[in-house]
């Protein structure tokens, strides 16, 4: 039976190969490490407004509404990729908080004010503590907070067309019934 | 129009493919003259409509025809004419005609130079080849044609990924697809001799050629990848353990234990069995290798576009080759006698031993990198293997084979004596000894000397073993230094070939051990005029131009002076390019390579205050790594232009076989050779 070892070996290794295929074609993700943070409440948090005069952002108001908190920067080469499509987010009910990430009040101004500012609020997280309370590997990642204030889904990297028609936009929708 | 003759040469190709595959096939098995004969025009004419369909692709990208899908999703106008060219193959559809198009062209070889080959084996084996060229072919036709048309035509592409505007980038796919495809030819010819039910000396003596040559261009593609991530990618790593590295580094290990195992069965006989299921899956690798990179079933820093449509066509492909000729082989396997016994201290013995950890290696690698797989499969969990699990599991499997190679080496055929080879390695040992004890004392109190000690001492045993085999067939101090010159001359090339392949290892030994356990690096925000100390040189970054215009991109360059003692060493100016379609941007990092260590500079953009994150590296004896992949690719072709083909070993043990006169095996192996040589005139490959 040796001699049919290797032909056995390959059949299983098929059979996991198509197993995933389908996977994927059904639209399922195999390959994405979820997010231990997904399906947990969004960790607490209190975050001044970037603009003057503007109140601070608490964890509390995240209720009632589904929430996309989008980590971004000045500094961040990506963000700058993302920036143009965010107002495709708009009109689809869910409300679009910028997070400033480790970055200085100043910057973020001036780069909102150069490029646009498509954000419903944007606050800052100077010093990055609530962003490790998140689990965020890096700039841009944006996470989509339901009405009960618990993450539902996280987006790691730029959010470009692709994503939002096919990935963003359905989640929220789901979210929003 | 060119685009149309283009695509319908792809489908008359397809029709030659199908009769290529059948005609000849069914004419060998009834010895039918004039069926047997349709082989080789077919071949040849099948490369000649892919040549013209690769042509017409060719000739969309130069003239910037964006009426063609494909032209417009990859190229645009003002792109530089040699990127125009290269992005054929930088995308799926064009990359999958360039491997159908080295397939075929392989095909064509043995059509137009294997003359002397056996003619049934040859006939079958164009047939499997052809076999193989009709399942891509239907694969690009209905699922990646690269002729379809856009209607109506942009004004201007989308441009390719900047990453893959690299001259190296431009070169590296032709020359790796040369190695995965050509071990194709490997593979008819196992499956060839499968079909016939014979395998014997002569047909690993045809096959070998091929073989080696496809293991060249493998391990060039392999090197050459490596030193584009190196020297692009900017952190100066230069293997990632990334599934599309290991999907390329897989065929590799299994191309290199089938060429030591072919040496066994073309001078013993023995070992069948087993050299024809490493043909086999040599090839399998390469295949799944081109289905794991395009099917999305793994993710990898190598974005490739996937597609589960494609991924779905290609494992039914992978089914009927890897799965029909696995199952060929298991029916097939018991008539395969093996011939020759030996004694397990002999060549055949170290060349098994070889096999044997070079296949172990091979599982660790697939299994890594096939592991993410299996867990999820199994519901263990979602897990990604990184390089700790490589590095932990591949390096102390490699430890023994780089231990055992010298030895290996000395030993003669049949049954060898271990004690005259260990004598002949006393050299080597002292060597080892010396260097261990001299890392030691220099690196003392440094973290992990003890390795670093460990891993120098192999380089060095390798190196001064492989010498003394070489030493050892020339008499070297046995005999007068003008006879032992004159016998280097007189002995094969592809003695010299081996020679310089194993001390390659001995090369990349040192590399990895210098970069991996030796590197400093330095990662700060400096300003004009700021100094940074990195390995007995002084790195002052003397001013940064920015915004300068490109053709496509902006970019920013620093100058530094190198200094070191005081003295200037060099000024080097790594940039950084933004690209505008797509929106990317690039490092290109400035690198002073000497044989003792890289210096590598990466300016990696501004803080806005006037300060420039900089990424200084110092990495000992890396370039060995390089060039030590390119002795095994140099050794290779030596060997491959050796006059009788005959690889890997030495024409004659002379020295063994004379003086102790207790070793009549290389004499016998000598006369069947010249028997051989006489009755079946090499015709591959010239």
């Amino acid at each position: 039976m040796k001699r049919f070892l290797p032909l056995l070996v390959f059949l299983a290794l098929a059979g996991i190969f198509y197993w995933r295929i389908v996977l994927i074609d059904r639209g399922d993700m195999p390959n994405d490490i979820p997010s231990v943070m997904i399906n947990k409440p969004a960790p607490v948090f209190k975050l001044p407004a970037l603009f003057k005069g503007e109140a601070d952002f608490t964890s509390a108001a995240l209720k009632g509404h589904v929430t996309l908190l989008n980590f971004f920067a000045s500094w961040c080469v990506d963000c700058r990729i993302e920036h143009p499509f965010l107002t495709g987010l708009k009109g689809h009910g869910a409300v679009l908080v910028g997070v400033d990430y480790e970055d200085k009040n100043a910057d973020g101004e001036a780069w909102l004010e150069k490029h646009g500012n498509p954000y419903d609020r944007v606050v800052t997280d100077a010093r990055g503590r609530t962003a490790i309370n998140f689990g965020l590997y890096g700039v841009p990642e944006t996470y989509i907070i339901d009405k009960q204030g618990v993450i539902r889904y996280k987006q790691t990297g730029p959010m470009t067309p692709d994503v939002i028609r096919k990935t963003i936009l359905p989640v929220i929708a789901r979210l929003e019934k | 129009m060119v685009a149309e003759t283009g695509h319908f040469a792809l489908i008359l190709a397809l029709l030659v493919a199908l009769v290529q595959a059948v005609v000849p096939l069914v004419g060998a098995a009834r010895d039918d003259e004039a069926m047997m004969a349709v082989a080789r025009p077919a071949a040849i004419l099948q490369f000649l409509l892919l040549g013209t369909a690769f042509f017409a692709l060719m000739y969309c990208y130069v003239t910037s025809d964006f009426s063609v899908l494909n032209v417009a999703e990859n190229s645009y106008s003002n792109k530089p004419l040699f990127y125009k060219i290269t992005g054929v193959w930088g995308n799926h559809p064009g990359s999958m005609m360039l491997w159908e198009m080295i397939l075929t062209g392989y095909a064509a070889a043995v059509a137009l130079f294997g003359g002397k080959l056996p003619r049934g084996l040859r006939t079958r084996a164009l047939s499997v080849q052809s076999m193989v060229s009709f399942s891509f072919l239907l694969f690009i036709l209905l699922t990646s044609n690269p002729f379809l048309r856009l209607s109506p035509a942009p004004l201007n592409g989308r441009g390719l990924n900047p990453l893959l505007e690299d001259p190296g980038l431009a070169f590296h796919p032709p020359i790796l697809y040369l190695g995965y495809v050509g071990f194709s030819m490997a593979f008819s010819f196992a499956i060839a001799a499968l079909i016939e039910g014979k395998i014997d000396a002569a047909w690993a003596h045809w096959i070998r050629p091929w073989s080696l040559a496809a293991w060249c261009f493998l391990t060039l593609g392999i090197t050459g990848g490596s030193w584009w991530a190196y020297y692009t990618l900017g952190w100066g790593g230069w293997w990632y353990w990334d599934p599309t590295e290991n999907a390329s580094f897989m065929p590799w290990l299994a191309g290199t234990a089938l060429l030591h195992a072919l040496t066994v069965v073309e001078k013993r006989g023995t070992m069948k069995a087993w050299t024809v299921l490493l043909a086999i899956l040599t090839f399998s690798l390469s295949l799944l290798g081109t289905f794991l990179v395009r099917s999305g079933v793994l993710t990898s820093v190598h974005s490739f576009a996937t597609d589960p449509q494609r991924g779905i066509y290609i494992l039914a492909l992978l089914g009927v080759v890897i799965g029909g000729s696995l199952t060929l082989f298991a029916l097939r396997a018991p008539s395969l006698k093996s011939g020759a016994l030996f004694a397990p201290v002999s060549r055949e013995g170290g060349l098994l031993f070889g096999n044997i950890f070079l296949s172990a290696a091979l599982g660790t690698v697939f299994l890594g990198t096939l592991y993410p797989l299996f867990a999820d499969a199994l519901n263990l969990g979602k897990v990604s293997v990184g390089p700790p699990f490589f590095n932990a599991t591949f390096v102390p499997i490699m430890a023994p084979v780089c231990i055992a190679m010298p030895v290996g080496a000395l030993l003669a055929w049949k049954r060898g004596n271990l004690r005259l080879a260990l004598k002949r390695l006393l050299p080597a040992f002292l060597a080892a000894l010396v260097m261990a004890g001299g890392i030691a004392t220099v690196m003392n109190g440094h973290g992990r000397f003890i390795l670093a000690a460990a891993a120098l001492a192999l380089a060095a045993w390798v190196l001064v073993g492989m010498l003394a085999g070489l030493a050892q067939q020339i008499r070297l101090f046995d005999a007068p230094l003008k006879t032992s010159l004159q016998r280097t001359f007189r002995l094969p090339r592809a003695f010299h070939g081996m020679t310089l392949a194993h001390i390659g290892m001995a090369c990349v030994i040192l590399g990895i051990t210098g970069s991996a356990l030796g590197r400093t690096q330095h990662i700060q925000i400096m300003h004009i005029g700021d100094t940074v100390h990195v390995s007995g040189f002084d790195v002052t970054l003397k001013k940064v131009r920015d915004d300068i215009k490109g053709p496509g991109y902006t970019f920013s360059r620093g100058t530094f002076d190198v200094t070191s003692g005081g003295k200037p060493v060099a000024v080097m100016q790594p940039e950084k390019k933004y690209f505008t379609v797509p929106p990317e941007a690039t490092t290109h990092a400035a690198i002073r390579t000497t044989l003792l260590g890289d210096l590598y500079v990466v300016l990696d953009g501004h803080d806005k205050k006037g300060g420039y994150i900089t990424r200084i590296y110092y990495d000992p004896f890396v370039v060995w790594i390089f060039l030590g992949g390119g002795m095994f690719a140099a050794g290779g072709l030596l060997a491959l232009t050796d006059r009788r083909r005959r690889i890997g070993a030495p024409r004659r043990n002379e020295s063994f076989a004379q003086r102790r006169n207790e070793n009549p095996a290389p004499r016998r192996n000598e006369s069947f050779a010249s028997q051989q040589e006489s009755a079946l005139k090499p015709g591959a490959a010239t």
